[in-house]
């Protein structure tokens, strides 16, 4: 127990205002950069894709008064230019999938809750923890850059396939602004590999007394499953991005072969464009559950808290994580069912993505039954997590569609994926990271956020964003196709401009809705009602800190843990919650029968302790 | 015109801003009461509401557009594909239904009250073995049946199939056929690409004489068509959307579809209704500026109608007479003969080695 060493000094840390705001190695401050930094990429995030919604939903309206803002990119006439269409929806996709739900969902929770619910001073290693925010920031500046340049951000989807990435000829985008992408990717891995270490070192050894890995929250087994993930396959992206870079500066060919574009032939033969595939569906499929964990986590936590009752079957939610974290991995090729891989590979993996259905449906059952006889306190964050289910029920059970290989070859690459993955992975997890930070917003910044803004932000965001995703299964059964500028040119694709139409008013309420988010958010760090204790009465250690703890987290010595930390509404307790450091001692009323024998055990940890302390 | 808008948006901001400050002066001054349990129930009740009427909305509209958001179904294998895709539909809602109604029903009726405790309820083995199997069971029956659709679709195509070769370049596609002769496409070679020849055809293949190139796709009823695909430049996607018909066209390598039209276009028209209607074949993998208008024009005819069409085209050779000069000296009778060119003024000319 490393930690308890450093009991005397840990909260000592008085630095200046570099050292406590800016370049910090405390874990709480290094989470709201994250979360900041996150924050700001949603936003840009979210209006460009209120942009490319205004072509799709108003075809024939005049643009021309987002010319300040957008130049160039505006035509003459007043349109979107159809190459900047391509750039938006491919930055929108890159920034919401990697700098808000992975650097800005796990990069903050993971830093945040980690050390306090496992009852740790700080990260194992501070200073990897900072070197890992400060990575993100130069990638993230890598990639804002990349917004300004004349030839556009990189502009051929979020996946770059070669040829498409590789050949500046073949689009604009692909020039400068493909180069600034794969740096700023680079960077961003380096930062996440960081971060991940840090995470799974610091659940493994720097939980406190007694926290033993079946008495974790679940917030920190999902935090641990998707640093693991990380760690396993953006290494794999990063290759792929390596050999990326080698053909199209260094004149290699791995992805290229028998291209003649621009009234020429190219040199290059053998490549395969099929091989970058596999590659980036190797971290591409387990960057999903890597958005998507820590988010169930979250959800996990919150509707236990609210609902004051114990997360139902909590070692089958750990290991329907452990298992959808295995699986992660053999499943990738179901983006590929109809590239031209070969078909026996397809049945093979129709096979594998549809066994990963049933751990998934298993966390849903598990999600219902823990609100059956519950006593439901809807906070807003408790909004969020029941917004999140729904989410991952209505977009997870259309996976059985994509996912069986035969039905794919309809609905692939139209609009029934994009609602799908939207509503599973898109929404699904924006929706924790929301709740995630109604709930631990008072251990934040010590103050309450406004409820009822909250309220209206859930309200009008949930609904937005079923009104948004909901008609795009229409939309996609009808074979519209992604990434399509306009479907005007077809008659197969003439209908359903009122649909999106009213996708795209959906989504600019939606989008500006967060800007209630924002206000409240702003508004309550510094004139927000003033926190108590423990607001949720929640038993997870986060909330035996003081209300702004130090560098250090408490100032006395870390709490020993002594149960599970879903003790709600224990029978025959006097309150309806019991936090994970209250001893069974104390508790005699409402132990059940296993647990008064371990009693005797506490003291025995209690020495073990004192001993400890003599040694160090 | 913009600053009045500007201005317009800041007054608003305010104004809101004004009504949130005095709300909360209020509640302040109000001492609300802790125990307030009115907004949770609004909550409650408003998830019951969203329920319900998510719900009739859904069966509403799905009933009631029923015709408009499922393409008519032309192929063979489509017919499978769309039963599949109908058969996981009716699992699918049935399930979906159902959690979204228990959902919001206990959302509802759980809703706080401190009079009330909540179960302590952790765990139930026979609850949770039951809905791993369910679920198990229903995938395994969903994944055999999409498993042997997938062998039929993917399996190889039979001898007779008729072959076509779609080629994707931006932002354009091109088909070529194997002409009349010898019903058999020849080689190709990117390195020979120009812009006369687009095909890259490699005229030293006897097979090639006679190739000719379409824009538009003919397809002939009830036979069994074999596609294959290629791309010039970049990852392109043939898409028909009738047919339930995807694959990808790769630089590099050839992918193939086969599939068997059963129904031609008057029929088709006669069927929806629609005395325009066209079959249409487009691009799904993003491609660059122009993605969104590769259009091809697809026609299925009857077959004998289709063999006249086949018989009226001019090979591409023909087309392109000065090319004979890259056919070798040995193969040239042979190939005027099969391109139809005649023969006179070929044999004087010599022949020029391939670039």
């Amino acid at each position: 127990m490393e930690n308890h060493s450093h009991e005397e000094h840990g909260h000592e840390h008085h630095g200046n205002f570099w050292t406590t705001y800016i370049f910090s190695e405390d874990h709480k401050v290094i989470a709201k950069q994250f979360l900041i930094t996150g924050m700001i990429w949603a936003l840009i995030g979210g209006t460009l894709s209120v942009i490319f919604r205004l072509q799709l939903g108003f075809p024939n309206a005049n643009l021309s008064w987002l010319k300040p803002l957008l130049g160039g990119w505006i035509t003459a006439e007043g349109k979107i230019d159809p190459e900047f269409y391509l750039a938006l929806v491919t930055m929108h996709g890159t920034i919401m999938v990697f700098f808000v739900l992975t650097a800005g969902l796990s990069g903050t929770f993971s830093n945040f809750l980690i050390p306090l619910q496992v009852g740790a001073r700080d990260m194992a290693s501070g200073f990897m923890n900072m070197l890992s925010y400060w990575f993100f920031f130069a990638s993230s500046c890598v990639m804002f850059t990349s917004l300004f340049i004349s030839t556009g951000p990189a502009a051929g989807g979020w996946v770059i396939y070669p040829p498409l990435s590789a050949l500046p000829q073949a689009i604009s985008g692909s020039g400068l602004g493909m180069t600034l992408w794969l740096v700023s990717m680079a960077l961003f891995i380096i930062s996440s590999l960081l971060g991940s270490i840090n995470y799974i070192t610091t659940v493994i050894n720097l939980r406190t007394v007694g926290m033993s890995f079946t008495k974790l929250p679940l917030t920190i087994w999902a935090f641990f499953f998707t640093a693991i993930i990380g760690i396993l396959s953006f290494p794999v992206l990063f290759a792929a991005a390596l050999l990326l870079i080698f053909d199209r500066s260094f004149g290699t060919s791995f992805y290229l072969s028998d291209i003649y574009i621009g009234g020429e032939a190219l040199p290059n033969e053998g490549g395969s464009p099929i091989l970058f595939q596999h590659l980036f569906w190797f971290l591409g499929h387990p960057e999903v559950y890597i958005v998507l964990l820590p988010a169930l986590g979250i959800t996990s936590e919150i509707i236990s808290t609210n609902s004051r009752k114990p997360i139902f079957g909590y070692k089958a939610m750990v290991g329907s994580m452990l298992f959808i974290a295995v699986l992660s991995f053999v499943v990738w090729a179901h983006h590929m069912f109809v590239t031209g891989m070969n078909p026996f590979l397809g049945s093979i993996f129709t096979l594998l993505t549809l066994i990963i259905a049933v751990p998934s449906a298993v966390k849903i059952f598990n999600y219902v039954t823990t609100i059956w006889r519950g006593n439901l306190r809807f906070t807003p964050a408790m909004l969020f997590s029941i917004g999140l289910v729904s989410f991952f029920l209505t977009g997870g059970i259309t996976g059985l569609f994509v996912g069986n290989s035969a039905v794919d070859i309809q609905l692939h690459d139209t609009y029934f994926v994009v609602a799908h993955f939207h509503l599973v992975m898109g929404a699904a997890s924006f929706f924790g990271m929301v709740a995630g930070v109604y709930h631990w917003f008072p251990k934040m910044f010590g103050r309450m956020m406004n409820d009822k803004l909250g309220y209206i932000h859930f309200w009008i965001t949930f609904i937005g964003i079923y009104m948004v995703f909901f008609p795009m299964h229409y939309i996609g059964i009808a074979g519209f196709p992604r990434r399509y500028y306009t479907w005007t040119n077809f008659e197969t694709f003439g209908g359903f401009t009122d649909l999106n139409m009213v996708v795209s008013i959906s989504a600019i309420v939606s989008v500006g809705a967060q800007f209630i988010f924002l206000f409240n958010f702003i508004y309550s760090i510094f004139r927000g009602k003033l926190a108590p204790a423990n607001p949720w009465q929640s038993n997870t250690l986060e909330w035996t800190t003081p209300r702004h703890p130090q560098h250090g987290n408490w100032p006395g010595e870390i709490p020993t843990v002594y149960r599970w930390p879903y003790d709600y509404s224990k029978p025959g307790a006097k309150e309806d919650y019991i936090p994970q450091h209250i001893p069974f001692s104390e508790t005699p009323e409402s132990n059940l029968p296993h647990e008064s024998e371990l009693i005797k055990l506490e003291g025995i940890d209690n020495t073990m302790r004192v001993e400890e302390k003599k040694h160090h | 015109m913009n600053m009045i808008i500007g201005l317009g948006v800041v007054l608003v901001v305010a104004i809101l801003y004004m009504i949130f400050r005095i709300g909360r002066l209020m509640e302040v001054a109000k001492e609300k009461n802790e125990d307030d349990n009115s907004w949770n129930n609004i909550n409650a009740f408003l998830f019951l509401l969203f329920m319900v009427f998510g719900l009739i909305g859904f069966f509403y509209y799905s009933y009631k557009h029923y015709g408009t958001y499922e393409p008519p179904v032309a192929s063979e294998h489509g017919v499978v594909t769309d039963n599949l895709f109908w058969i996981t539909m009716a699992i699918t809602v049935v399930a979906f239904v159902a959690i979204f109604i228990v959902m919001f029903w206990f959302t509802y009726i759980y809703r706080y009250n401190k009079n009330r405790r909540a179960a302590f309820f952790a765990d139930n083995h026979y609850l949770e073995i039951t809905w791993t199997v369910i679920p198990a069971v229903v995938l395994a029956l969903l994944i055999l049946k999409g498993l042997r659709v997938w062998g039929d679709i993917t399996g190889p195509a039979s001898k007779e199939a008729v072959v076509i070769e779609m080629i994707g370049q931006q932002f354009a596609w091109t088909a070529r056929y194997p002409g009349v002769k010898d019903r058999e496409l020849g080689h190709h070679n990117y390195k020979l690409i120009d812009a006369s020849n687009e095909f890259g055809l490699d005229l030293t293949d006897k097979n090639s004489f006679d190739d000719f190139k379409s824009l538009t796709l003919y397809l002939p009823k009830g036979k069994e068509v074999l596609l294959k695909i290629r791309a010039k430049d970049v990852i392109h996607s043939v898409f028909l959307p009738h047919f339930r018909v995807k694959m990808d066209a790769v630089p590099g390598m050839q992918t193939q579809f086969k599939f068997t039209p059963t129904k031609t276009t008057e029929e088709m028209r006669t069927e929806t209704g629609n005395a325009k209607f066209n079959y249409e074949m487009a691009c799904t993998e993003v491609c660059g500026r122009g993605h969104f208008s590769m259009r091809f024009p697809v026609i299925v005819v009857e077959p004998d109608e289709y063999e006249r069409w086949m018989a009226s085209q001019t090979p591409w050779l023909k087309q392109n007479p000065d090319y004979m000069k890259y056919v070798p000296a040995n193969l040239k009778e042979a190939a005027a003969i099969k391109a139809g060119l005649s023969l006179e003024g070929i044999q004087t000319s010599n022949s020029v080695s391939l670039k």
